[in-house]
């Protein structure tokens, strides 16, 4: 640990004296130091990033040093906040921070995790009083005294906090002073128990408020508090804004807790309308008009939201007789105002004049009247209430997404090209920095269209995608949906609009009664506002550069997370996987073809953060389970493996997937198929493969070069991972592949699942799944990940993990976007366990399949083993195979798929086998039943291997109906086009495989379509099953539903 | 809005004289001594349109005397575009139509109209071309229609100048021109054409409004183009062709209730491409602010 620890501090030492990071999950001390290093070399860049990028900061952000850093005193007395501090001051306290974090690694991991619980619970526990760096010290935990023993006392952090501003002007000047702020703040909230934190809560008129919270107190406390300050009771229409990291405006979650979403420990927001109402009048109380009406004013002179001359003449004759009264002739001052106050973004004298013109008209005008005329105007402005997002169309042209009440606005320059309707669209989401729109199909349409828009990254494609699910669910929805319940399976975010929508507001503001508040309208301070406002503009526009430094600032913060968090293993992988995640998307531009296999678009429902560590574990293991459960699946039963295998060899290879697995169960077809596979690859791989090429490319280096290979010769490539290696590697790598691709990955977190429980038997238990592969072939599906994964691992072991980490990200991802960067160092770390962990849930898994093989058909065994020979080349198949559907996965998802991305509807319809596996979480235990219309038997075989890691049960049920082919004997078929995609409900992600294959003259085309049904026992399996078979059936009319394959995983009990 | 107001109140009308040229310099782009124009009865017809807009209809009328210089300078529309207190005076797609804004730059700056040159504005190389008729303007936004005379460059210039109203654009499949295919035919009414480019069109202008307009389906696509004023008398005018013209569609126009219908013959117009609404420019000088 030590020594691991040392190399995590170099790298965090790097990483930290440029940024200022948000909080990482915990890293694993676990980390392997080449890991580190890697990480080092990336946090390092993202410094340097950082650095350029903090110079974009604007003004009142270093304001906001000034002004937080009292705060900061107050709240300072955490250990990382005075590491941070040291570290960034210079190489001095670069050693301070070792020895520090030495110290937190040396820290058991309980002790770890009880430093961050009782900080939180600490913090929670304590009343509101200030929190003195005395009773900090005092209340921190022991460790925390060990490392404030080692030398950085509470006067040590003091000065770091108060002189950070100074030291850091040295290395980076003001910027540099910013980050620390940032990572200071970060780390007193953590490890501090925290009890209160000041925040700064800027409104509208201009003026601060402030307050404390607890520093674990959600966003709704302090949203409510700011509320009261203001006498406002229609409070839905607004929400609390914060700049992350990233220099972006985002809205501060009321259900989270405050501290999780501003990155930086800077407890600075803004009170803003959210929602703007669409029909001001309609509001009940005068003050929630003015409050509008403020915000419009600032909106206006900023720019944001344009009009034309005569509007800003009009708007500003408002403002002016609300917040100056009549016009009095006698007083030559209001001329003089108006030429103080602005209006407009260009203002100059003739629009003054025409103000000041226009106000003596609205002589003996209340200002509430003046307000309802202001908001009149102004709500009848195109852009009103209008937010713009920077993206790009399909074909890379710069357009912006603007969401409103009544739906999603596409504009090129000024213009609008086009318009979706909240009523018009099926689903939201974003993946990677894609964002997605499902559009409902028009009178003349048959099918649904998926339209797709490129973000800047992909933290802006998720906050445009939280700020679609708001506006859509406080606009058009009665109630706001609850969040998706079943935390298991579902990737992605869970996110979904918490407060009340703009029918419930209503309602309630139809029933405040008391008397109109007495307000006082103060001469809006806009011009000195702007200033605040400006930054905030720009924001929107902040680019990818923005971005960036939060990373680097994010990372260190990780890294010193990760110290301190390690301890406790299991939250440590958990968060370790969290930060991965968020370091992926960073990645995931160099990677973009990383494709992740499963892909989940975040629904309107997807993510949560909320998990548990427990809850993502289990969520992990779940995931590796269906991998397991996929690739073991084959073995079951031998009876009707023949006229899959004919059918599969004949089909290309994409197809096979599942059905390879049961035909493993033959012997002899397996070896048919597998060379039928072969050549039916050869020539299939090229259709598929072309699209892989790009990816390749896109991906890491060594993801690419397998990549790469395995599309040209996939077998070759096989061949020289033939080795043990590569089953390992196999289902790990392909994690890793997906670890590029943001929230998707769920194979990826199969392999993350099992690191708990299980360290690597490595050898062994590869020839074991070398046999297993063989035997059963099935190993295509796992292999399609695993294939991709394979390459990866190869060339890069490292960043495998980092992959399952992000997997972990999907699940739990919200809370850090910084995450992304988290991820990319925490790849590094990830990667030593990720490996062997995948390596064991496989040995397992084969183990089993052995042994149910070994059961159903010694013979199969035999000859597979024989076969082994081939299944180098198998699997190299496979592999390309893999890589092909993962590609065009993605790519389909990302290009064409955002026409098709529903459900294939599109898609070639003729083909029969419509395959459908039902998965639930975890494995130990496995039950395979198959049934088979053909043969009208039912085999149900249960093997049960205690696998000392997981505990779970799987079921699998495989319905076949009978085959009418009676080709497929061995001889392939030309692969004419196979395509994969993949779509995500509410509890079932569904991906579907189309291919075409021409055989003999004939071409078929088969779908076969993979729906995952996740959930918790609160879900009727059964019936999500039959849905979904009805669904196919009815998509797909003129097909046969010729097999079904539903393997059920359920937990038993954790991991050991 | 400031200059949101529905759609149809205007006080004046600027309409360009028929030269003796009319039809003339046509030839050079798409004339092959095919189409062959009655001078005579298209003064005639114009003379009958501003005596409608004038007399039956009762606005001011500004007449800009015609210049056999500019053989086109009559389709007036195509100058310029005014909404509110602003005109945009457009950049014809045509290089010798550019000097037709010069006459009405400058009645419309005797109007107190607040001027916008788009062609100042871009410079030469901005290559933005916008010309009147492709614009539908409803009361409450813009509609562009990309055609061969107007551009997307044109389109922003004019959403940068009506920066109040969302300017969409359209694509024009039916007719050489918008509003050959559609014009507004009240307050919150389209009338448009039957064919397939026209509902196309119109579909594109539903899917990207924000506001819900009646549909009024004419025919013929020469029958689209009208001309909707509601008049100082507060009464509802509809310019439209006479049946003669097109005679599928008279019935139509039945179906407005409470309209004075005002039959306006524009054939030999209509043979050059233009209608009924190319041979004016509405403005109303009488705002209200809301």
């Amino acid at each position: 640990m030590t020594t691991e620890v040392g190399s995590e501090t170099e790298v965090k030492e790097k990483a930290e004296e440029s940024a200022a990071e948000t909080d990482q999950s915990e890293k694993a001390s676990e980390e392997a130091p080449e890991v580190t290093a890697a990480e080092g070399e990336e946090k390092e860049k993202d410094g340097k990033e950082g650095k350029g990028i903090a110079r974009y900061l604007p003004t009142w952000l270093k304001k906001q040093k000034s002004q937080t850093s009292p705060t900061k005193e107050e709240l300072t007395t955490r250990e990382s906040d005075s590491k941070d501090a040291q570290e960034e001051d210079g190489p001095v306290p670069e050693v301070n921070g070792h020895a520090e974090e030495e110290n937190e690694a040396v820290k058991s991991d309980q002790v770890k995790e009880k430093e961050a619980e009782s900080h939180s619970t600490a913090s929670a526990d304590t009343e509101p009083a200030k929190e003195e760096k005395v009773e900090e010290s005092a209340e921190k935990s022991p460790e925390e005294t060990a490392v404030t023993e080692e030398g950085e006392g509470a006067e040590e952090e003091k000065k770091e906090q108060e002189g950070e501003g100074e030291a850091q002007g040295e290395e980076g000047g003001g910027e540099e002073g910013h980050t620390s702020i940032f990572q200071s703040p970060l780390r007193l909230v953590r490890k501090n128990k925290m009890k209160q934190a000041v925040c700064l809560v800027t409104l509208l008129d201009g003026t601060d408020f402030t307050c404390e919270v607890e520093k674990r107190a959600k966003g709704q406390f302090l949203f409510f508090k700011v509320c009261e300050h203001l006498n406002l009771m229609e409070k839905d229409y607004f929400g609390l804004a914060y700049i992350d990291s990233h220099e972006q405006k985002c809205w501060l979650d009321p259900t989270k807790e405050i501290k999780r979403q501003i990155r930086s420990n800077n407890w600075q927001f803004a009170f803003n309308v959210k929602f703007y109402p669409p029909d001001p009048s309609l509001l009940t109380e005068d003050i929630t008009r003015y409050l509008l009406c403020l915000q419009l004013r600032e909106d206006v002179a900023s720019g944001r939201l344009p009009c034309s001359f005569v509007t800003h003449a009009l708007l500003g004759s408002y403002t002016l007789q609300a917040e100056a009264g009549d016009y009095e002739p006698d007083q030559p001052r209001p001329l003089d105002n108006v030429g103080q106050l602005t209006f407009a973004p260009n203002q100059n004298k003739e629009m003054e004049e025409k103000i000041l013109e226009l106000h003596k008209s609205h002589r003996g005008m209340t200002p509430a009247l003046a307000d309802i005329q202001f908001l009149e105007n102004a709500k009848k402005l195109s852009m009103y209430g209008v937010d713009l997002h920077h993206a790009k169309d399909s074909e890379g042209v710069d357009i912006m997404l603007g969401v409103c009440a009544n739906g999603l606005l596409v504009y090129k320059d000024r213009l609008r090209i086009n318009r979706f309707a909240w009523p018009k669209i099926l689903k939201i989401s974003y993946k990677r920095n894609n964002f997605y729109i499902k559009i409902r199909p028009g009178e003349t349409e048959q099918f649904e269209s998926t339209v797709g828009f490129k973000l800047q990254n992909h933290r802006s494609a998720k906050r445009l995608w939280k700020v679609c699910v708001e506006n859509h669910s406080f606009f058009r929805l009665n109630a706001p949906e609850p969040p998706a319940k079943a935390r298991f399976l579902t990737l992605g975010s869970k996110f979904r609009y918490s407060g009340r929508t703009q029918a419930q507001t209503r309602v309630a503001s139809s029933l405040i009664d008391r008397p109109e508040p007495c307000f006082e309208r103060t001469a809006s301070k806009r011009s000195s506002r702007s200033l605040d406002g400006a930054p905030r503009i720009s924001i929107t526009e902040a680019t990818s550069e923005n971005g960036r430094d939060p990373h680097l600032d994010l990372l260190s913060d990780s890294k010193v997370m990760e110290v301190d968090l390690s301890p406790g293993d299991a939250e440590a992988t958990p968060t370790q996987s969290l930060g991965a995640s968020e370091p992926a998307p960073s990645q995931s531009p160099n990677r973009v073809h990383g494709d992740n296999i499963y892909v989940r678009h975040s629904n309107l429902m997807l993510e949560d953060h909320d998990k548990t560590t427990d809850e993502v574990l289990k969520h992990q293991a779940s995931i590796s389970q269906l991998k397991r459960s996929f690739m073991e699946a084959p073995p079951p039963s031998p009876p009707q493996p023949n006229q899959w295998e004919k059918r599969l060899t004949s089909s290309p290879a994409p197809t096979i997937r599942i059905q390879q697995q049961q035909q493993v169960s033959l012997e002899e077809e397996i070896a048919s198929v597998l060379l039928s596979r072969h050549s039916g690859y050869c020539s299939a791989p090229p259709a598929c493969c072309t699209p892989e090429p790009t990816l390749d490319a896109d991906l890491t280096p060594g993801s690419t070069s397998t990549l790469a290979a395995t599309e040209e010769s996939a077998p070759q490539l096989e061949d020289v991972s033939a080795a043990e290696n590569l089953i390992s590697e196999t289902k790990e790598p392909a994690k890793t592949a997906e670890v590029e691709i943001e929230e998707t990955v769920v194979v990826q977190e199969v392999s993350i699942a099992p690191k708990p429980g299980l360290v690597s038997v490595t050898s062994p238990q590869e020839v074991a799944v070398e046999k297993e592969v063989v035997v059963t072939v099935e190993t295509k599906e796992a292999k399609q990940e695993s294939v991709s994964s394979e390459s990866e691992s190869e060339e890069e072991a490292e960043y495998h993990p980092n992959v399952s980490v992000s997997i972990c990200h999907t699940q739990i991802p919200e809370e850090e976007e910084e995450e992304e960067e988290e991820k990319e160092e925490e790849k590094g770390v990830s990667v030593p366990d990720g490996p062997s962990l995948p390596a064991e849930v496989e040995e397992e898994e084969i183990e089993k399949k052995k042994n149910v093989e070994e059961e159903v058909e010694a013979k199969s065994n035999n000859d597979p083993i024989t076969t082994q020979a081939t299944n180098g080349h198998t699997l190299p198949e496979e592999s390309g195979l893999a890589p092909e559907e993962e590609e065009e996965e993605e790519e389909e998802e990302e290009e064409e798929e955002l026409k098709m991305n529903g459900e294939a509807s599109v898609v070639e319809a003729e083909p029969r086998p419509l395959v459908i596996c039902c998965s639930e979480p975890p494995v130990v235990k496995t039950e395979m039943v198959t049934i088979s219309d053909t043969f009208a038997a039912q085999k149900t075989e249960i093997a049960t291997k205690e696998v000392p890691i997981v505990h779970t049960e799987t079921k699998t049920i495989t319905y076949e109906a009978a085959q009418l082919d009676g080709n497929g004997d061995g001889e392939p078929g030309v692969l004419m086009t196979a395509q994969t995609i993949t779509s995500e409900s509410l509890c079932t992600t569904t991906t579907t495989h189309i291919t075409k294959t021409l055989k003999g003259g004939l071409s078929e085309t088969r779908i076969e379509k993979r729906i995952v049904i996740t959930g918790d026992c609160d879900i009727d399996h059964d019936q999500a099953l039959a849905q979904a078979i009805k669904e196919a059936k009815e998509q797909h009319p003129d097909m046969s539903v010729t097999r079904v394959v539903v393997h059920k995983e359920t937990e038993l009990a954790e991991e050991d | 809005m400031a200059n949101m107001c529905p759609y149809g109140r205007f006080t004046h009308a600027v309409v360009r004289g028929i030269p003796e040229t009319f039809g003339k310099a046509v030839g050079d782009s798409r004339k092959n001594g095919e189409t062959s124009v009655e001078l005579a009865k298209a003064q005639r017809q114009f003379g009958c349109l501003t005596g409608a807009l004038r007399q039956k209809v009762g606005l001011q009328l500004i007449e800009i005397p015609p210049d056999p210089e500019l053989p086109e300078s009559w389709r007036i529309e195509d100058v310029a575009v005014i909404q509110g207190d602003t005109a945009l005076i457009t950049r014809p797609f045509k290089q010798q139509r550019r000097s037709e804004a010069e006459a009405v730059r400058k009645v419309v700056s005797e109007l107190n109209l607040t001027v916008v040159e788009m062609g100042a504005e871009e410079g030469d190389s901005g290559g933005a071309t916008l010309e009147g008729s492709d614009v539908l303007f409803t009361g409450r936004e813009f509609f562009v229609g990309i055609s061969s005379h107007t551009n997307h460059r044109g389109a922003e210039v004019l959403a940068d100048t009506f920066r109040d109203f969302a300017v969409s654009t359209v694509p024009v499949c039916g007719g050489a021109r918008l509003r050959n295919i559609c014009s507004m035919g009240g307050p919150n009414t389209i009338i448009i054409s039957n064919s397939d480019g026209a509902k196309k069109t119109l579909r594109m202008m539903e899917q990207l409004t924000d506001h819900h307009y009646e549909v009024l389906t004419v025919p013929e696509d020469s029958a689209a183009n009208c001309i909707y004023i509601k008049g100082p008398s507060k009464h509802d005018f509809l310019l439209h062709r006479p049946a003669e013209e097109c005679p599928d569609s008279a019935s139509a126009f039945q179906k407005l209730q409470d309209y004075t219908l005002l039959p306006t013959a524009c054939s030999e117009a209509s043979k050059l491409g233009a209608s009924l609404s190319s041979l004016c420019l509405l403005v109303n000088r009488k705002h209200t602010y809301f």
